[in-house]
């Protein structure tokens, strides 16, 4: 049973298509990475993966259709980091990772120890221990992103929807985080739909690659079949060497002509 | 908004981390608040009354208690009759008016939302303006005696108004920024007060209780007017409070809320139903009443945190004691004559309404 299936997904927006179709299915514990030109839908397709669009029948979360999921239940099932998550004036970084306890906290009710102790326990496993009571708006952008996982972690849900996990951070941290998303992964058994703009990051981390262009899936595969200069140069219109490196291919920019 | 203020509360190995939330210590600073402001609100007046007679007498009026408190029957009358529904009343509406400002403000995720900005109360006033014009309620120079169902008037008045404001404010785009909600905010007063200018000009004969009213009417306030206004402010409280905390969650924004597992839009037209029933009670009881809504709710922000479970019922608590004692300068800078309420709330809202600007100006831009 597949954590996410995606078959025949069409969304449109104020009456413009924006996913045509589109097929998709990841495994429990596997990391799927969708990438794709500008306004190519990765977001889109994610958004509508979290319940966050209306795609009646298209979309089945552990084998249950998405639509007849309750919104709370399916907050416990998936947890979404959005690329700029708002980040509330005054709130600090506990107030903030509890909020993830939100599915588990009833309509009009208060949070439990147990839901504090679920928080702490986020917090620890993500070295955040000291920053509970910092506001989260003073953090710098990695501890930010740290704090935004620990909210999707303290959600309980096994599949993480990331999207554009790294696009605001430098290229340390870009690594720290998607380390640290990887382990998280492994020791927890989760399962990552990601979208990113990195291409050469993209690949490293991921299991398997998904190439979207105008709303509808290119190619799919390993990073290896999907990052290749043929179809960067045909779906991004970049002109690129793909170099093998240790952990898959690296795409490299390069400089189409020189002018005189 | 920021800075300092995590810092007053207690650090080290004996405070446990918890989360945001009401403290008992602001709670019960709050209540203090109303206690003094109900004593001090029933002491001072054309004839001072000893606070700890007033405080013995108002103990009186719970069954079981026999204080002596030293006062004559003429006295006892003053404090039963006269003052304490003034002072039960001015409770009543500055803490409806501040937990509508406070509400407004999670609700729309604007730092200058308030029942006045967002045309709410220009809304209640045209209806209860209706009311008296075209009703003939409230002749004979007065309004006591209003019909219970003029805060439902006034109710559907205030919806009318904030429907209109959220509409045209979200033109600007599908969010609509904040400062684009308050614009609209102020062309659907300045729309609503146009049409009570023409319905008074065409009713010259109810200028003057429309008058009176609108200036913020505690003076003639009885029994009558806080049983009036406690149904309406009884619900609007309970509906809000229930819903701090999802206001809390609210704050990160409708799209993450959704992935949380709630129904932002749901939950938002409810507490605007909430808040807008509230201002509307207390427009409909005591008129036009200015920046109750902005004062208190930034106050306790500053003070309390800027979590929703503690600013709501603290605004509810100090919006209440803090128009019951702005009603005691309303009725004693002057004497013996009274300076409208609205009037002195404005005076201390405009410059406060500055610093408010000077803070949301993040925001804002």
């Amino acid at each position: 049973m597949p954590a996410v299936e995606v078959r025949g997904l069409h969304v449109d927006l104020d009456g413009t298509p924006i996913l045509t179709g589109v097929d998709l299915t990841v495994a429990v514990g596997e990391w799927v990475t969708v990438i794709g030109p500008n306004g190519a839908g990765k977001s889109t397709l994610l958004r509508a993966v979290g319940g966050l669009l209306p795609a009646p029948g298209a979309i089945t979360l552990f084998g249950t259709p998405s639509a007849a999921l309750r919104r709370r239940d399916r907050a416990r099932v998936v947890a979404t980091v959005a690329q700029s998550p708002v980040v509330p004036p005054g709130m600090s970084v506990l107030d903030y990772v509890l909020l993830g306890r939100t599915p588990y906290i009833a309509t009009l009710g208060r949070e439990s120890t147990a839901d504090v102790d679920a928080v702490h326990e986020v917090l620890g496993r993500l070295d955040l221990t000291g920053f509970h009571r910092r506001e989260l708006a003073t953090l710098s952008g990695g501890e930010r992103q740290r704090v935004f996982l620990a909210r999707a972690l303290a959600q309980g849900a096994t599949l993480l929807l990331l999207d554009e996990p790294t696009s605001a951070l430098d290229i340390g941290h870009q690594q720290e985080v998607l380390e640290l998303v990887d382990q998280l992964r492994r020791e927890h058994r989760l399962t990552v739909l990601a979208t990113m703009h990195d291409l050469s990051l993209a690949g490293e981390y991921a299991d398997r690659m998904v190439m979207l262009a105008s709303g509808q899936v290119v190619a799919a595969g390993t990073p290896t079949e999907v990052l290749t200069e043929n179809l960067l140069a045909t779906h991004y219109r970049a002109s690129v060497r793909v170099v093998l490196g240790a952990h898959g291919p690296l795409v490299v920019p390069i400089r189409p002509t020189r002018p005189q | 908004m920021t800075g300092p203020l995590s810092v007053a509360r207690p650090a080290g190995p004996l405070s446990v981390a918890r989360p945001a939330g009401l403290r008992k210590r602001w709670l019960v600073a709050g209540l203090f608040a109303v206690l003094v402001a109900l004593v001090v609100g029933v002491s001072l007046g054309p004839v001072s009354l000893p606070p700890g007679s007033v405080a013995a007498e108002l103990l009186n009026l719970f069954p079981g208690v026999h204080l002596d408190s030293g006062l004559t029957e003429r006295e006892i009358a003053i404090v039963t009759e006269l003052r304490l529904p003034r002072v039960v009343l001015g409770l009543l509406v500055g803490g409806l008016l501040a937990l509508a400002g406070g509400c407004y403000q999670g609700v729309f995720r604007n730092p200058l939302a308030d029942p006045y900005l967002l045309g709410v109360a220009a809304g209640a006033g045209l209806a209860v303006t209706a009311a008296i014009a075209l009703g003939g309620a409230g002749q004979q120079g007065s309004l006591s005696g209003l019909p219970m169902t003029i805060p439902l008037a006034a109710f559907a008045g205030s919806l009318l108004a904030v429907t209109m404001t959220y509409v045209l404010g979200a033109a600007g785009g599908r969010r609509g920024s904040p400062a684009m909600l308050i614009l609209a905010g102020v062309a659907v007063s300045a729309f609503l007060s146009a049409g009570q200018t023409y319905l008074l000009q065409r009713h010259a004969d109810s200028i003057q209780p429309v008058y009176s009213w609108l200036l913020g009417r505690l003076a003639t306030a009885g029994w009558h007017d806080v049983l009036l206004v406690l149904p309406y402010a009884a619900l609007t409280t309970v509906v809000v409070l229930l819903h701090r905390r999802e206001l809390d969650v609210l704050a990160v924004g409708d799209d993450e809320a959704r992935s949380l597992g709630l129904h932002p839009q749901r939950t938002r037209y409810l507490l605007i139903a909430a808040a807008s029933l509230g201002t509307a009670a207390a427009v409909s009881a005591t008129g036009l009443i200015g920046f109750v809504g902005i004062i208190v709710p930034h106050t306790v922000r500053l003070l309390a945190g800027s979590s929703y479970r503690a600013i709501l019922p603290l605004s509810l608590l100090f919006g209440g004691a803090f128009l019951a004692l702005t009603d005691v300068v309303a009725r004693t800078a002057a004497a013996p004559s009274e300076v409208p309420i609205g009037v002195v709330t404005a005076l201390l809202g405009g410059p406060f309404f500055v610093l408010v600007l000077r803070t949301a100006r993040r925001v804002l831009t």
